[in-house]
């Protein structure tokens, strides 16, 4: 589906964390959201999924504004992956999974939501996983459990909140070979926030670069990445070349000293 | 690696499996009740009972029902205290593990709002007043003022969480506020109490008993509880989603507190109808849904029926031990079930590998 993010603002009660963000998304599109600790980045993804209210602008998916939907129909169109997701209580992969079934279950499961379920555990190929209990897993298999309740929504648009930040190179891989899988196979529409500037470029059709809850740069990750937008951005010296995937390859060098004020991120 | 229809059969055993220990459990608490008729102060034993109940179900099978004296201990004494002990059981174990659901947190009880000290508050002002001198255990004075302050102190907790915004802490610490607040005014009572009769009126209240059960209060207790338990287990997925926490809750279409709010109250409505009653019964809340999690896991579909079963199976137990063990005076039943649900907790939580909760 396609997605359009209009003069989007939002306030921590008297801090802005956004403002006047506009971004378009199109169908089997994958958008990185960069930017330093405290830009926005996940201010961003929640205000799309409505778990926060902006304060002003609007989010259309079709044309159609989000604010305006029927309860329970978003649930159906946007799946979010949150930074960390634990539960208190011990769950299994399946039942954990199963949970993204609820905006279509009222009280019994369906064969369908237990088909569908099933299929996602062999798609991530964490079937074997499925009777197993959430917190007896690794970080790498927890986060494709947590991708695979958002994909049992079935949805269109996958919002994704730094997915790979836990994992080690061979689950950063498979992590966003799916999701970039997903895209061609399903026609998802995806947008995730991302800390690591190489995977973003290597995996993303577009790239958002975020200053201050402003977008700074957009566009193709060779736009967006250049050592001039990432001194200004990051007050970080860098040096961008090819990589041998023919995608930008950022090496950071070394922090500006009077450079950018960093703020921690607010969760 | 397994095929989706493997795994998908694998879920399917196991919600069999989950169904069929439900079943059990509730067979285990029809034994229980059987067993519990037949034994007490006085002669009527498993035949007569059985005789009386049955006369009593089925009037045209003829049965004899036997002496006026069997039928009043059978129908007037051990059968309204062992329904009441099923539906405090029941109603107290229900809540705990709604309320433990909801707000995230394994150590909650159902009393977490601060209540059981308001209704010992609500419950002392009345006896120590001297209102319902002559029955201070049986006055319905006392059990209506021990729920109008249970609803007082919900109120207040209501009202503290939204100056912040209702969340799991605010509504968990408020609570603590509140169970203090009213626990001081209570000591308060207790230290100024006027008579001797009045202060042991008042402590033998906060042991909790089943003693004075008739069945007219059980037919104001039973349909609170039979409601709220129901819409407690019809908000089973919305309790599991929200153990995701609030965010994820919200992406999924949960509006958290929309059902933070319905759950606590209804827990918070039956029990404190229930105490009201009885007085504090402790350890049966917090308890039953920690072994009914070990047994059947944390999908609220089973694991709110199975709390609600092992809870009345416990309440009972400890009830008909209670009797059992000092025939003549009346041991307060709040004393057996932690006696005896200790044990059994500590077996439950020894016996098993896995993390019980993050």
């Amino acid at each position: 589906m396609k997605l359009i993010i209009n003069k989007l603002s939002f306030n921590y009660k008297s801090i802005a964390a956004l403002k006047d963000v506009n971004l378009e998304l199109g169908v089997g599109e994958v958008m990185s959201i960069v930017g330093p600790n405290g830009s926005g980045k996940s201010t961003l993804l929640k205000c799309i999924d409505r778990i926060l209210k902006p304060k002003q602008g609007a989010v259309l998916i079709n044309g159609r504004d989000v604010a305006n939907m029927k309860h329970g129909e978003l649930p159906k169109i946007i799946g979010y992956v949150p930074q960390n997701s634990t539960s208190t209580f011990p769950f299994t992969v399946f039942e954990a999974v199963l949970m993204g079934r609820k905006p279509y279950i009222q009280w019994s499961v369906s064969e369908t939501d237990k088909e569908i379920v099933a299929e996602i555990l062999k798609f991530l190929g964490i079937s074997k996983l499925a009777e197993r209990h959430l917190n007896e897993l690794s970080s790498g298999e927890q986060q494709k459990v947590i991708v695979a309740r958002a994909l049992a929504q079935q949805p269109q648009i996958l919002l994704l909140d730094e997915p790979t930040s836990n994992l080690d190179i061979k689950h950063q891989l498979e992590v966003l070979s799916i999701i970039k899988g997903l895209t061609q196979s399903r026609q998802l529409s995806v947008i995730m926030a991302m800390h690591d500037l190489n995977l973003a470029s290597r995996f993303s059709d577009k790239m958002a670069m975020l200053k201050h809850g402003c977008i700074f740069a957009v566009g193709t990750p060779k736009s967006v990445l250049t050592e001039e937008n990432i001194e200004s951005v990051y007050g970080v010296k860098s040096h961008v070349t090819n990589s041998v995937l023919d995608s930008p390859q950022v090496t950071p060098i070394e922090p500006i000293a009077t450079g950018v004020e960093n703020s921690e991120e607010s969760k | 690696m397994s095929t989706a229809s493997e795994v998908k059969k694998l879920y399917a055993k196991g919600e069999k499996r989950k169904v069929l220990v439900i079943l059990y459990a509730f067979i285990a608490l029809l034994i229980i009740t059987v067993i519990s008729v037949s034994l007490g102060a006085g002669r009527p034993r498993f035949m007569e009972a059985a005789q009386v109940i049955l006369s009593k179900i089925f009037p045209f099978l003829g049965i004899n029902p036997g002496s006026k004296n069997t039928q009043n201990i059978i129908l007037l004494a051990r059968l309204p205290r062992i329904v009441l002990a099923i539906i405090a059981g029941a109603g107290l174990a229900a809540s705990g593990a709604t309320m433990q659901g909801v707000l995230r947190n394994p150590l909650v009880s159902p009393f977490i709002l601060g209540i059981s000290a308001a209704a010992g508050f609500g419950a002392a002002l009345a006896i120590v007043l001297g209102i319902g001198v002559f029955s201070p255990y049986t006055g319905y004075i006392v059990v209506a003022n021990a729920f109008i302050f249970s609803m007082l102190a919900m109120l207040m907790v209501y009202g503290i969480a939204c100056l912040r915004g209702i969340t799991p802490e605010t509504v968990i610490l408020a609570g603590v506020a509140v169970g203090f607040l009213f626990s001081a005014l209570l000591s308060l009572i207790q230290f100024v109490a006027p008579e001797y009769e009045a202060l042991r009126a008042v402590v033998y209240w906060l042991m909790g008993q089943l003693f004075t059960a008739t069945w007219e209060k059980n037919l104001i207790i039973l349909p609170i509880v039979l409601v709220a338990n129901a819409l407690m287990v019809r908000h089973s997925w919305d309790i599991n989603v929200m153990s995701l926490g609030e965010e994820t809750a919200t992406s999924l279409g949960v509006n958290s507190r929309r059902v933070l709010l319905i759950c606590i109250t209804l827990g918070t409505l039956a029990t404190a109808s229930i105490i009201s009653f009885t007085g504090i019964i402790g350890f049966i809340g917090l308890v039953s849904p920690h072994i009914a999690r070990m047994i059947i896991g944390s999908d609220h579909r089973f694991l709110l029926p199975c709390s609600i079963l092992l809870g009345a199976c416990l309440l009972l137990c400890s009830d008909t031990l209670a009797r059992l063990v000092f025939m003549r005076s009346e041991l307060p039943v709040g004393i057996v079930t932690s006696l005896i649900g200790v044990p059994f907790f500590l077996y439950f939580l020894l016996s098993r590998r896995r993390q019980l909760w993050h």
